[in-house]
């Protein structure tokens, strides 16, 4: 179906947070953080910027995929927050690499990347591009209160791409929103119009309800990743790896156990970048390939939840 | 309560607690649940019972939800 990568690439901030760290700026443990979300570390922008992360990402997958900038037909962006509101992150990434084509963001919040394929997926099957360069980039440590410990514990920083073209390697792809503006909010800023009263305003800071998530990502992870299987006419035994979003180990745990996948299946890096929202999964499929964990033929299943509340799943042949 | 010996046996099947250690007025804090604790279980006790649970502040023992529950099915 419609799709094959060409090529891969990440790109991480330099500074490691670690928990330790995080005692000291709020009243949390290292034991605790580990035990409730499996995260010993997470990377943050210091002196880089989201715009250096995306675009070191990109260069990185055009590199792989032996592509140059100019040969991009379109370029997609997932990203909750980008470096500027306008212009996109895809036009800022577009300007520095020297592509020429269109380019444009989504939101899908943790499921971007997912959202992404869909619609390349859709220009490539259509015609309207040939080579498309789809990058998911987050910055989660400037949404993120450092005064509050249930939330700035979790998130890191960091960009995942893909380049990609027509082929077969798309198996199945699946996709949900269910509105929701209580479950996890991430305000903007809303100027200073003196004809709005701005009293009850709320900080831009992510703010969630997390053990309702939890419980909505265990039953979306189970229902997408049944339906690409059904899909696909494949089971979880003919599946090689499984890339579930890192938002927190234990749901990984619950929703793996739930759905009988071995250990030894899961790509794994939260302990060591955090949840990295929409960019989680490109950097797991970008660094597996690169250590020659991935390999060519093996399948590997794709599935996330983020903020909307968005789910999504997919299964790739590696090429 | 009803329900209460199956939401007991979840319970101790599930966290690997001893029966004889639940009682209706055992507070889930007394056994070590945390909140995504809690919604692990909660999931388990909605595909048993065939309810939606929502908890709320007051559901802090296993006596409160299991009369949760019937009233859900009742």
């Amino acid at each position: 179906m419609s799709i094959k990568i060409l090529g891969t690439g990440s790109c991480l901030p330099e500074f490691v947070l670690n928990n330790e760290t995080l005692t000291k700026l709020v009243d949390t443990t290292d034991e605790w953080i580990t035990l409730r979300t499996g995260i010993k570390e997470r990377r943050v922008i210091t002196k880089e910027s989201i715009k250096e992360l995306s675009v070191n990402a990109a260069k990185s997958a055009l590199k792989s995929a032996n592509i140059l900038p100019e040969n991009l037909d379109l370029i997609i962006c997932a990203t909750v927050h980008g470096q500027y509101l306008v212009p996109s992150l895809s036009c800022v990434i577009q300007a520095e690499i020297g592509a020429k084509c269109p380019a444009f963001d989504i939101n899908a919040a943790c499921t971007g990347f997912i959202y992404g394929l869909t619609i390349a997926k859709a220009y490539l099957e259509s015609g309207a591009a040939k080579k498309i360069l789809l990058v998911a980039a987050e910055s989660m440590s400037e949404v993120s209160d450092y005064t509050d410990r249930a939330t700035c514990v979790l998130f890191g920083d960091g960009a995942g791409a893909v380049v990609l073209e027509k082929g077969d390697s798309l198996l199945s792809i699946f996709v949900t929103a269910s509105g929701n503006e209580e479950l996890l909010t991430i305000p903007i800023t809303k100027g200073n119009s003196p004809f709005v009263d701005h009293t009850n305003e709320k900080m831009p800071y992510l703010d969630m309800k997390g053990p309702e998530v939890y419980k909505f990502a265990v039953q979306a992870i189970n229902r997408d990743v049944l339906k690409v299987l059904e899909d696909a006419k494949l089971t979880i035994d003919n599946i090689d790896y499984f890339a579930i979003h890192q938002a927190n180990a234990r749901i990984v745990d619950a929703a793996s156990q739930k759905l009988n996948i071995p250990e030894e299946k899961l790509l794994k890096n939260i302990h060591k970048y955090g949840n990295t929202s929409s960019a989680c999964i490109p950097i797991m499929l970008d660094e597996s390939i690169r250590e020659g964990k991935l390999k060519k033929g093996m399948k590997l299943l794709l599935t996330a939840f983020g903020g909307g509340m968005t789910t999504g799943a997919a299964i790739l042949n590696i090429d | 309560m009803k329900s209460f010996e199956k939401v007991a046996n979840l319970l101790a099947e599930n966290r690997g607690i001893s029966i004889e250690e639940i009682k209706e007025d055992t507070k889930f804090t007394d056994l070590q649940l945390d909140s995504l604790d809690m919604m692990d279980l909660v999931l388990i006790m909605e595909e048993e019972f065939s309810v939606s649970i929502e908890l709320n502040e007051d559901i802090t023992t296993v006596g409160k939800i299991a009369e949760y529950i019937d009233a859900r099915l009742a």
